[in-house]
């Protein structure tokens, strides 16, 4: 068949509404890195299994492979980038820096979204619980001890800062 | 891998969806959450000409309606696993669901594309067999209702006309006295299943076994229910462990599982009774816990 035509398609991208002429089999991750260059979202494997294209569509972590960019129109996405929207480090990647939760750092933009959206929807998680939601972020440097502390150390210090006591 | 070029037709009915399926013929497929098709369509296992995009649909809410819990067709697996009235009334399904995939998965898959996309070593068809749940699916002409069993024919392979799409699920909720399992191994986490079982048992007032329904996934071309013949072994006396051991032992032997290169035949048969085993003992142990008459 002839190729289809472009279709625009317009979301906001960490906060700024951003457009872009896309085909219907342009994938989310590809229209953010190679037409809005948003590098932070990784390509990985293309099928959804290793978590590196992971950005929040309304708040909820998806595969950007998997998703069509055309889907994803008057969407608000979220990537690592908007974390800390003013260039400096939120202060979930600080406890992923201080405990050295990040090694190559390719898996790590990922990592952090989707420990974001969980910590937003559960804000103490337990162990258990971090690790079965990041089941789907592969890191192959095999850093995933520290990856929890990290993500268990920011929830105690947002509970701490909200004046819980555990 | 970059999927090939197709076009793309948004719809907000199921009647326009069966519709464009029709103009559209068989080169088109319909997308739910794609979490199985846009993996088929970047690697080019699938070519299709159109996407009929259904998302805009969109799901209403999840209704109790006393027997069975009526599901939009598009509704997330997050929801499934997470809804208040799925946990308390179809415990079952919630487990299933958060089996399904990775957390990414469950926030755009659904349960009318799981039924739909009909791989055997899925989570919710394997539920939905051992539960008796229906689906409407709605054609160009109209609707029509039909059990799961009866939709789900063979590998990806389903009774669906080609213009026909899933629009609603009805999942039969679990009585008081009843005790469920959901069991899977996988190689990782998030990995389709080597073996799966689904179980529920339910108990006389007595404590007596009075009807038992068990379904395996990944071991045939569809999800397997245990014959009536074989589970009625368990009717009629307490579940001790002995005979629910046996009754697994008994139906994973009529299993054939093929090999592939995550597990033989064989071993796919002898994990089948070890996971038989184990969900018939938990879910009767449930339902004696839940032997209370409901409130």
């Amino acid at each position: 068949m002839t190729s289809p035509a472009k279709q625009r398609v317009a979301f906001t991208v960490n906060g700024e509404q951003r457009e872009a002429w896309v085909f219907p089999h342009d994938s989310l991750l590809d229209v953010l890195r190679d037409h809005l260059g948003h590098h932070e979202v990784r390509y990985g494997c293309g099928e959804g299994v290793c978590g590196t294209c992971t950005v929040l569509l309304d708040g909820e972590p998806v595969s950007g492979c998997l998703l069509l960019a055309v889907q994803a129109d008057g969407c608000s996405l979220l990537t690592v980038r908007g974390l800390a929207p003013d260039g400096g480090l939120h202060p979930l990647q600080a406890c992923f820096l201080r405990n050295g939760a990040a090694q190559c750092g390719f898996c790590t933009p990922g990592m952090l979204l989707t420990a974001w959206a969980l910590l937003q929807r559960d804000p103490r998680p337990s162990r258990e619980r971090v690790r079965r939601e990041l089941t789907g972020n592969l890191c192959r440097c095999t850093g995933y001890s520290k990856i929890l502390d990290a993500v268990q150390e920011h929830a105690a210090q947002a509970a701490e800062e909200a004046g819980g006591h555990g | 891998m970059v999927a090939a070029p197709f076009g793309y037709q948004r719809v907000t009915s199921f009647e326009e969806a069966a519709w464009a399926l029709r103009e559209r013929g068989e080169d088109a497929k319909v997308i739910a959450g794609g979490q199985s098709l846009v993996p088929m369509l970047n690697l080019r296992i699938a070519r299709p000409a159109w996407l009929i995009d259904i998302n805009p649909v969109g799901a209403g809410p999840i209704e109790d309606h006393g027997g069975y819990l009526r599901l939009p067709a598009l509704t997330r697996h997050r929801l499934v696993e997470a809804a208040e009235v799925v946990r308390r009334r179809c415990p079952i399904l919630a487990a299933a669901a958060a089996c399904v995939g990775n957390v990414r998965t469950r926030t755009r898959g659904t349960i009318g594309g799981s039924l739909a996309h009909a791989d055997p070593a899925g989570e919710l068809p394997c539920v939905a067999v051992a539960l008796g749940a229906e689906v409407t699916v709605r054609g160009p002409d109209g609707a029509r209702d039909l059990a799961v069993g009866d939709l789900l024919v063979s590998y990806l392979t389903t009774t669906l006309e080609p213009d026909e799409v899933v629009a609603e699920v009805r999942v039969p909720t679990l009585g008081p006295r009843s005790g469920w399992s959901f069991l899977e191994l996988c190689r990782r986490s998030g990995d389709w299943m080597v073996v799966g079982v689904a179980a529920v048992v339910e108990l006389d007032a007595d404590g007596a076994v009075a009807a038992a329904s068990v379904t395996f996934g990944g071991v045939a071309e569809r999800p397997w229910p245990v014959p009536a013949e074989v589970l009625a072994d368990l009717l009629g006396g307490p579940p001790a462990g002995e005979r629910l051991a046996l009754v697994a032992h008994g139906a994973a032997a009529m299993l054939d599982p093929d090999d592939d290169v995550h597990a033989s035949g064989a071993y796919r048969r002898r994990m089948a009774a070890v996971l038989g085993r184990r969900a018939l003992v938990e879910a009767a142990a449930r339902a004696r816990e839940n032997g209370s008459p409901a409130p």
